[in-house]
């Protein structure tokens, strides 16, 4: 049975990750490719690597980077941020990314989609989504959820589908950060509405909600930062309490 | 468990690794995972290195037709089938190894007989991530338990049939390992599926050939 997949998401600045990690049995918590590996290790069954670099250097940095991770890493992963050409995907992919996810990029020219999936085959372009719910609307906001647009969630999310998109990581503002729970309901719709895998993220802060979000929400895969950087939840534990609570994980 | 744990360190001195190169996917993740295992497979589309390597891996992502079109433009559409070393197919190189794909109306190169479908919108495509593999029929699965989980990424699948060395359930049952003689062809992406990939792709370099 295709299992339900647990996604930590590490934020990369210049070549090294940002948020501080606190494992006791790693060396250097700022190299990726160090907790990379410890999360493979550990049961993790993807990784999400955010640029949040700034300048093109930066840029730069994180390609090596990628390059050293699909290096010494056996479990896939997606890179994203700031991805906006063509050139600049088949350079991640050439370094042995596996994914790449597009956000703003992606609203700006939603072309880009379709170009994307008809080069490089649907199963490696990802879409990040940001949205809000005001008034009872799902709107996207652009710029890691800074900018509000008029765009619909739903209809933007069956867009993207229909340009070509493999999956779509779908973050709520409203969850984000309050360790409150994923956005289970928007997500049980978008899972409903849509034949691609969604990744929920967002809002997890006991290991409760990432039950909660794959059997309420739907969700094909759940993504979590500090939960997992921080230990406290430790993933072997939160993939056995899902496997008691009869849903289907890689142990 | 780490890999060093389950896989002994063998030395592989000597054995020569050929990941065929036509312009089709992620290959590098390949050429990692043997890397790992201390082997420097290397990249060509060159017919006379390709025949002499004591391996051969069939790589592919992407569109099937247009893999297709890419592998005729070298003529390595001819080569393939005429190789006697182990042959590994991973993924939609495994598929192109099959009769025909429903993929862009593609005619494969014919070795598996079966017939590759797109799995039905009853269910999500692609299937994206890891499941388990089971029957499994071959010394490619040699120290791989059954249930073992692998990493997919896939919108076609190859029916179940005779040459099924194991099957994986999505929507039913269906080809996730395949063999015919000296060709291999496997679903999933041992290069992407931790321990238990890493051990397959260990078992092809110990082939008999």
């Amino acid at each position: 049975m295709l299992t339900k997949r647990i996604i930590p998401c590490l934020d990369i600045k210049n070549g090294r990750t940002v948020k501080g990690v606190n494992f006791v049995d790693l060396i250097d918590a700022g190299d990726p490719v160090e907790l990379a590996k410890q999360y493979a290790l550990k049961g993790a069954d993807e990784l999400v690597f955010l640029d949040i670099s700034a300048t093109l250097e930066g840029r730069g940095t994180t390609l090596d980077m990628v390059l050293h991770v699909a290096e010494q890493v056996n479990i896939p992963f997606t890179v994203g941020g700031g991805i906006s050409s063509i050139e600049h995907v088949d350079a991640l992919l050439q370094c042995g990314a596996d994914k790449i996810s597009i956000n703003s990029s992606a609203v700006k020219r939603p072309e880009l989609v379709k170009e994307l999936s008809e080069k490089f085959g649907s199963q490696c372009v990802v879409v990040a989504i940001d949205a809000k719910e005001v008034d009872g609307q799902w709107k996207v906001h652009l710029a890691g959820g800074s900018i509000p647009t008029e765009i619909d969630l739903f209809e933007w999310a069956k867009q993207v589908e229909d340009l070509g998109a493999g999956e779509i990581l779908f973050t709520s503002m409203n969850h984000d950060g309050t360790k409150n729970g994923f956005a289970n309901e928007a997500l049980a719709k978008l899972s409903d509405m849509l034949n691609i895998p969604i990744i929920a993220s967002g809002g997890a802060g006991t290991i409760q909600h990432f039950v909660d979000t794959f059997q309420e929400g739907k969700a094909d895969a759940a993504l979590a930062a500090s939960v997992f950087h921080f230990g406290e939840i430790p993933i072997s534990e939160l993939k056995a309490e899902l496997k008691t609570n009869n849903i289907a994980v890689r142990l | 468990m780490s890999l060093d744990k389950m896989i002994e360190k063998q030395n592989f001195e000597g054995i020569s690794v050929v990941i065929i190169d036509y312009g089709a996917g992620n290959i590098k993740s390949i050429q990692f995972a043997f890397k790992r295992l201390g082997v420097d497979a290397v990249l060509s589309n060159d017919p006379e290195t390709i025949k002499n390597a004591d391996r051969v891996i069939f790589p592919g992502v992407g569109e099937a037709s247009s893999a297709l079109k890419m592998l005729k433009s070298t003529k390595l559409d001819e080569l393939i089938p005429t190789l006697t070393q182990p042959v590994l197919g991973i993924c939609l190189g495994m598929q192109l190894l099959c009769l025909s794909s429903e993929e862009g109306n593609t005619k494969g190169l014919g070795i598996f007989q079966v017939h590759v479908k797109r799995f039905p919108n009853t269910v999500k495509v692609p299937q994206m991530g890891w499941n388990t593999i089971t029957n499994l029929k071959s010394d490619l699965f040699k120290g791989i338990s059954e249930e073992s989980y692998m990493y997919l990424v896939h919108s076609y699948y190859a029916e179940d049939c005779k040459e099924a060395i194991a099957t994986t359930n999505y929507n039913g049952n269906y080809t996730t390992a395949v063999k015919h003689n000296n060709f291999y062809g496997v679903q999933f992406h041992p290069e992407k599926s931790s321990i238990a990939g890493a051990k397959l792709l260990e078992n092809f370099l110990n082939l008999e050939s």
